[in-house]
C-alpha cells in the first residue's frame, strides 16, 4: 500500500499540484485520471522519487520514503517497477539485456537464474524468441511488454506505469492494459497508472484519482464514476467519449474504404478479358 | 556563468557519492575506453601526421640562415609536437569526436527517460553513467597523445626526406639533441587535465539536457565549444604552473 500526504509541487512559481493526499492499494490498479498538463505524471515522479514534492510526503507500506535516509529510500526504490511513456528501453542493449539489467544490478543471482529469469519473464508478457531483439526492431507494442518485463523482472512490489497505452492502436492497449491486470493480481503488487484514457478507466480501474489543475477533485471506483455530478470530471468522460466515438467512426470509415477497394478490385479482376 | 559552475561541481560530486560496485565501475570503464580509444586511433593518426609534416616543412622553410644547422628543423618538431601539437592539438580534436559523442549519447539517454529508469532502479545514474567515461577518457588520452607524438615526429620525418628539406641523417639527430624527458611528462599531465575537463564538461551538458532532439544537438554543440575553451584556458594555465 502507498499513501501520499499533502504533495505540493511548483516549478517557476507555478503550481503544478496542489495538496494531494491519497491511498493507493496492494493488489489493485489504481489510475490517476485527468487531461494533459493535470500534474499526473509529476505526481507519479514524486511518489517515485525523481521529483522532490516542495511539501508532503510519500510512505510504501507504512516506511517513510520522500526525505527519509538514502539507504532506505534506496532499498524501497529496488521493489519499484516502472513503465515509462516511452519504454526507456537502454537502446543500445538487445531486449535479453535490457530485462536482464535490474537482476544483474539489484540482485546477487548467477547468470543461469538470471537468464531464466529473464526467460520467464519475457514468456509471461508473450515476447518468448525475442532476446536477440534490439529495441529499434520492436514495435510500440512490443517495447512496452519489454518495459513491463524489465519492471517485473526483480519481483517488485510496486508497478508504476505512465501513460502505458500513449501510442498504440486500441487493440494493442487493451491488450497491454489486460497484461497489467494479469500481473498486478498474479503477483499481489501495488499498480499505480497515470491515463486519460476513459477505456483504461473501464477495463482495469480498481479505483481511480482525478486530477484537474494540479488538485485532486474526485476519488472512487469505475462503477461509481458516471455517476458523479463533478462538472470537470462529465466534461472530461464526455470529452473523452466524443474522442472515441470519432475514432471509432473513423476506423468504421477506413474498413469500408478497404471493403469498397476490395470489391472494385474483384470486379476487375473478374471484368479482365482472359488470356 | 557561476551558476553554471557550481551546478557542474555539484555533478562532479555526484560521480563519488553512493556510488556503484568496483566491479561493475571497472567493467564499465573497460567498455568505454575500448569505444573512445578504438574509434579516436583513425583520426588522432591522420591529424597528428600531417601536423608533423607541415611543422617540419614550415619550420624548414623559416630557416634561411647558413649559421643555423638543418638538424634543428627535426628538433623543432619534436619540442612542438611534445610540448603543444601532441597534447593540445588531439585533445581539441578529441573534444569535438569524444565530447559531442558523450553529450549527445547522454542527452538522447535523458530525453528518452533511460536516465529516469535508472534512477527508479535506485542505480545513481551520474555514478554509473559519467565516471566511467571519465575514468576511460582519463586512461585513454594520454595513450591517444603518446601515439600522436609518434606519428607526428614520423610524419615530419617522412614530409622532410620526401621533399628534400632535411636529410634522414639531420633529422635524427635533431629529434635526438637536447631531449628534457620532463617535457614527456608536461604533456601526459596536460592530456589528463584535458581528458577530464573534456569528459566532465561534455557528460554535464549532456545530463542537463531536456526537451528534444533539438536541444540533444545543442547540447552536443555547446559541450564540444566548453570542452575547447576550457582546453585552451587549461593549456595555458599548465605551462603558466608547470614549465
Amino acid at each position: 500500500m502507498i499513501e501520499i500526504h499533502n504533495i505540493h509541487k511548483s516549478f517557476g512559481g507555478k503550481k503544478v499540484l496542489d495538496g494531494i493526499s491519497g491511498v493507493f492499494e496492494t493488489g489493485k490498479i489504481n489510475l490517476l485520471l485527468g487531461a494533459s498538463g493535470t500534474g499526473k505524471s509529476v505526481l507519479l515522479k514524486c511518489i517515485v522519487g525523481l521529483i522532490k514534492p516542495d511539501l508532503g510526503s510519500v510512505t510504501f507500506d507504512g516506511t517513510y520514503f520522500t526525505n527519509n535516509k538514502l539507504d532506505i529510500r534506496q532499498e524501497i526504490r529496488r521493489k519499484i517497477g516502472m513503465l515509462f511513456q516511452g519504454s526507456a528501453l537502454f537502446d543500445s542493449m538487445t531486449v535479453e539485456e535490457n530485462v536482464d539489467f535490474p537482476l544483474k544490478m539489484l540482485t546477487n543471482m548467477s547468470r543461469k537464474e538470471r537468464i531464466e529469469r529473464v526467460n520467464f519473464c519475457l514468456k509471461r508478457v508473450g515476447l518468448e524468441g525475442a532476446n536477440r531483439k534490439m529495441p529499434s526492431e520492436l514495435s510500440g507494442g512490443m517495447k512496452k511488454r519489454v518495459g513491463i518485463a524489465r519492471a517485473i523482472a526483480p519481483n517488485c512490489t510496486y508497478l508504476f506505469c505512465d501513460e502505458p497505452n500513449s501510442g498504440l492502436d486500441p487493440q494493442t492497449a487493451l491488450k497491454i492494459d489486460e497484461l497489467i491486470k494479469e500481473i498486478t493480481e498474479e503477483y499481489n503488487i501495488t499498480t499505480i497508472i497515470v491515463t486519460h484514457d476513459m477505456n483504461s478507466v473501464i477495463e482495469i480501474g480498481d479505483k481511480i484519482m482525478f486530477l484537474f489543475e494540479g488538485k485532486k477533485l474526485w476519488e472512487g471506483t469505475k462503477d461509481e464514476i458516471m455517476d458523479t455530478d463533478i462538472k470537470e470530471l462529465n466534461d472530461f468522460i464526455f470529452a473523452n467519449r466524443l474522442m472515441r466515438d470519432a475514432k471509432r467512426i473513423e476506423e468504421e470509415d477506413r474498413e469500408e474504404e478497404q471493403e469498397r477497394e476490395a470489391e472494385e478490385h474483384a470486379r476487375l479482376e473478374k471484368n479482365k478479358p482472359a488470356g | 556563468m557561476l551558476q553554471h559552475f557550481g551546478k557542474y561541481l555539484l555533478f562532479m560530486s555526484s560521480l563519488f557519492v553512493r556510488g556503484e560496485s568496483p566491479r561493475i565501475i571497472f567493467n564499465r570503464t573497460i567498455d568505454e575506453a575500448i569505444l573512445i580509444g578504438i574509434n579516436s586511433i583513425f583520426i588522432v593518426a591522420i591529424v597528428s601526421t600531417f601536423i608533423g609534416a607541415v611543422t617540419c616543412v614550415q619550420v624548414s622553410y623559416n630557416l634561411t640562415s647558413a649559421l643555423i644547422p638543418r638538424s634543428t628543423i627535426g628538433f623543432m618538431v619534436r619540442e612542438m609536437t611534445i610540448l603543444e601539437l601532441a597534447p593540445t592539438i588531439t585533445s581539441i580534436v578529441l573534444a569535438g569526436k569524444v565530447g559531442s559523442n558523450i553529450a549527445g549519447g547522454l542527452g538522447t539517454m535523458q530525453i528518452t527517460e533511460q536516465v529516469d529508469a535508472l534512477e527508479v532502479m535506485g542505480i545513481n545514474s551520474t555514478s554509473y553513467l559519467v565516471l566511467p567515461k571519465v575514468m576511460a577518457a582519463v586512461l585513454v588520452f594520454p595513450m591517444l597523445v603518446v601515439l600522436a607524438m609518434f606519428l607526428s615526429i614520423a610524419g615530419g620525418y617522412v614530409a622532410g626526406t620526401l621533399t628534400g628539406e632535411i636529410t634522414a641523417q639531420e633529422y635524427i639527430t635533431g629529434i635526438r639533441s637536447d631531449f628534457i624527458p620532463y617535457n614527456i611528462t608536461f604533456a601526459l599531465i596536460k592530456s589528463i587535465v584535458f581528458a577530464f575537463l573534456i569528459s566532465t564538461i561534455s557528460s554535464f551538458r549532456g545530463y542537463y539536457t531536456s526537451g528534444g532532439a533539438l536541444e540533444v544537438g545543442a547540447a552536443s554543440t555547446t559541450a564540444v565549444t566548453n570542452s575547447v575553451i576550457a582546453v585552451l584556458i587549461a593549456d595555458y594555465v599548465c605551462a603558466e604552473v608547470l614549465l
